[in-house]
């Protein structure tokens, strides 16, 4: 699919936002001995629901027992599992890279094309920032990795889906026990 | 009219309209102010010794009445405690309340005297948990609490209680269903099965040849059990009860093969190795039942009934997955059969595949030993002789390990709920607890707790519970001076090694330890002495019995699937293992 990672997947999973949630979804995936590879959470348009977007490395476990088993949470209200090729997704990097003044022009050039920004310039180090899909992310990371990152941190991905088509889910949406 | 009540008085009145009778706990500082009103409520408390008893008291309530077990303790090493009760009941699906109490909302986090993060440290042992942090919610959490525990897959839900939440006052409110359905919106189980899959279940049905029905622990839960004879009796097929499921089908109906799995009978593990077609009702495909999955019952197709959609296709992909109630499931299986043979279709000659299983139930009766006069007493004897002398309808609650394997194997469960057992965490120490719950849920009826050696010396302390309570149990120690399962690992895996499994032929003395927690004790040591000590044991009805038998120590579980090997490589017992070949 995306990202070099095939046997990445993306869970859409509507929660009650309430405490607690996040430790119990991410204790499940420690309990049952699933990965995850990146995971964001924020409230929804709907105050009382919250939004995690898991991208899940099933090539340890079905992806069906981590939905089965993820659904039979009572905080978890329904979960879907978005395809990429029928979604959008954005990712937020930002990144520190070591780069003396006269080499800066460089590193500007090169955010510019990717269309990011310059968040802060100091003598000896720029921070930059770039939103876009996980594929462009990986790029200009490989792009900056030759000057030298001092710190880098992605967001993990958020993912909607598409407009034109239905979002694929392989979940029923009924609840279970 | 607006009614103030203090959270204590809420929780206690939610209890008691929830149809609460009956407690088990024990008190301690951030749960003290929920024992006040407990004063003046209708609702028995039983006053354990150890809050692990309480959750096994509660277990064995459930298991018996159906109706959800309620422990409450205090906070920290209380409810640490509740750990292990609250995983059993988890793993073995069981309806299950625990309150614990909480140091107030104020001191959360400070480290404070006996706090511990309950909901964390419970999180993976329940079906749910929440920490209450207003009085006002009371109400409304309780009435959760119970409609989760109770419905789809039934399982332990904890509350914790901070103390400042039980002193405020709240104004007493009592939330509708639709209130706690609507406060739920993530909680929507399924219990009717897709129409579809029913049918296409039925049509296997018809087709097979080889049929067994492979019956767990959620038949009882569903309470489907007539449904299931009906089932069995229509399409006339073998049925194996998982120790889950012990007396959800009569042991003594023609159809009945007993227990498969790893200490199961020959029969059943091999029908279900042979079957073309397993009917799996309720069960969950365990490692106990399985042995090598890649070797399970390599040509059976597979119908899964279970209303946890997370089991289906979890250990074994089923051809035709049934999520729903077990009850309702089998009642439209039974439907649509009925509607195909009326429609003119005919179900498949079985005869063939009967004939063949009953010449393995001829050849591969349970077997032991019997001992020689002057030899070492055989627990299975025993067993036998508690059995034929025990009341009908007597419940029958064990421990783990052999004792456990050799009741499930010995005691004809003829009636359902009649058989409490630690089957998927395996708790020593389960037994005699769970029997005090399940007297206090089945006063009516004889309780036996078979124990061994190693699990009584866990939680016997409870007895005095019991004797204080006055509710009367009857416990058999099968006394073999070891932690006999481990023994019998060692023995068979480990090359006779002995590491740490002998506990001790004198000490402790079971019958003055018996007498003085306030039951009477017997010893028995020679087979001639057994059906007495039964007996005098059956007549004591004011008091608990502990009757301690000292069996064989070398005597060891048959038939046996090492873990993790196929159940076709099943061990029979020495005298019977020459005839394997008909096994084929």
């Amino acid at each position: 699919m995306s990202n070099g990672h095939p046997a990445h997947h993306i869970l859409s999973v509507l929660v009650e936002n309430r405490p607690g949630v996040l430790a119990r979804v991410s204790g499940l995936f420690a309990r049952r001995g699933y990965n995850i590879f990146s995971l964001a959470v924020a409230p929804t348009e709907d105050p009382a629901m919250s939004r995690i977007t898991i991208v899940v490395d099933v090539e340890s476990s079905p992806l069906e027992q981590i939905v089965k088993q993820l659904f039979k949470l009572v905080d978890v209200v329904k979960i879907s599992e978005l395809d990429p090729r029928r979604s959008v997704e954005r990712e937020l990097m930002i990144a520190t890279v070591r780069v003396p003044a006269e080499e800066r022009g460089q590193v500007v050039e090169l955010t510019n094309i990717f269309e990011g920004k310059i968040l802060a310039v100091g003598t000896e180090a720029i921070t930059v920032s770039l939103d876009g899909s996980p594929e462009k992310l990986d790029d200009f990371e490989e792009l900056l990795r030759g000057y030298g990152i001092v710190e880098l941190q992605r967001t993990g991905r958020v993912a909607l889906p598409k407009l034109d088509k239905e979002a694929r889910s392989r979940v029923a949406k009924g609840k279970a026990s | 009219m607006t009614e103030k009540l203090t959270g204590a008085q809420a929780l206690i009145r939610a209890l008691e309209l929830e149809g609460v009778d009956t407690i088990f706990g024990l008190p301690g500082g951030c749960i003290l102010p929920a024992y006040d009103p407990l004063l003046d409520s209708p609702i028995r408390h039983i006053l354990v010794r150890h809050e692990q008893g309480a959750g096994h008291m509660a277990e064995g309530y459930a298991h018996v009445t159906g109706r959800p077990g309620v422990a409450m303790v205090t906070s920290g090493p209380a409810a640490t405690n509740m750990v292990t009760p609250l995983c059993d009941a988890y793993m073995d699906s069981i309806p299950m309340v625990c309150i614990t109490g909480q140091v107030p909302t104020t001191a959360i986090g400070t480290d404070a005297f006996q706090e511990c993060d309950t909901v964390g440290i419970t999180r993976s042992v329940t079906k749910h948990n929440e920490l209450i942090m207003t009085a006002d919610d009371i109400p409304l959490m309780v009435r959760q609490a119970f409609h989760i525990a109770t419905t789809g897959r039934p399982g332990p839900v904890l509350l914790d209680l901070p103390k400042d939440v039980l002193q405020n006052q709240m104004t007493w409110h009592w939330p509708t269903d639709s209130d706690v359905e609507d406060s739920l919106p993530g909680y929507r189980p399924t219990t009717k099965g897709h129409p579809r899959m029913i049918k296409e279940a039925a049509r296997l049905i018809l087709e097979s040849k080889q049929p067994v029905l492979y019956v767990g622990g959620g038949v009882l839960k569903a309470r489907a059990a007539d449904a299931l004879r009906e089932l069995a009796e229509l399409i006339d097929a073998p049925v194996v009860t998982t120790l889950m499921a012990r007396g959800a089908f009569p042991d003594d109906h023609p159809l009945c093969l007993g227990m498969p799995g790893m200490h199961g009978n020959a029969t059943a593990i091999t029908a279900m190795q042979k079957s073309d077609l397993l009917i799996t009702l309720g069960a969950r495909f365990d490692d106990r039942i399985t042995g090598r999955v890649n070797s399970f019952a390599p040509d059976a197709k597979i119908i899964h009934v279970d209303i946890d959609p997370a089991e289906q296709g979890k250990v074994r992909r089923p051809d035709v997955p049934i999520v729903g109630d077990c009850r309702l499931v089998i009642e439209e299986i039974i439907k649509a059969l009925r509607d195909m043979l009326a429609g003119g279709e005919k179900q498949a000659d079985i005869s063939a595949w009967k004939s063949r299983v009953s010449g393995w139930r001829e050849q591969f009766p349970l077997h032991y030993t019997q001992s020689e006069p002057g030899d070492a007493l055989k627990p299975q004897y025993c067993l036998e002789k508690l059995r034929d002398a025990s009341p009908e309808g007597t419940i029958l609650c064990s421990g783990v390990g052999q004792h456990q394997m050799w009741s499930s194997q010995y005691w004809k469960f003829n009636e359902p709920y009649t058989w409490v057992n630690s089957g998927g965490l395996g708790t020593m120490g389960f037994s005699v607890p769970a029997a005090i719950g399940a007297k206090v849920g089945r006063p009516d009826r004889t309780v036996w707790a078979v124990d061994g050696d190693g699990c009584f010396q866990m939680t016997a302390q409870e007895l005095v519970t019991a004797s204080v309570e006055r509710i009367p149990i009857k416990v058999a120690v099968l006394n073999n001076s070891y932690l006999g399962m481990v023994r019998q690992w060692q023995e068979m895996f480990y090359e006779e090694r002995y590491s740490e499994v002998y506990l001790s032929p004198e000490l402790p003395d079971f019958v003055k330890w018996a007498e003085a927690m306030g039951c009477v004790g017997i010893r028995v040591e020679s087979p001639e002495e057994v059906e007495a000590a039964i007996e005098k044991a059956n007549s004591i009805d004011d008091r608990s019995v502990v009757v301690e038998f000292r069996v064989d120590a070398g005597e060891k579980v048959f038939p046996m699937v090492p873990a993790g090997q196929s159940n076709d490589d099943v061990i029979l017992h020495p005298a019977q293992s020459s005839q394997r070949e008909f096994l084929r």
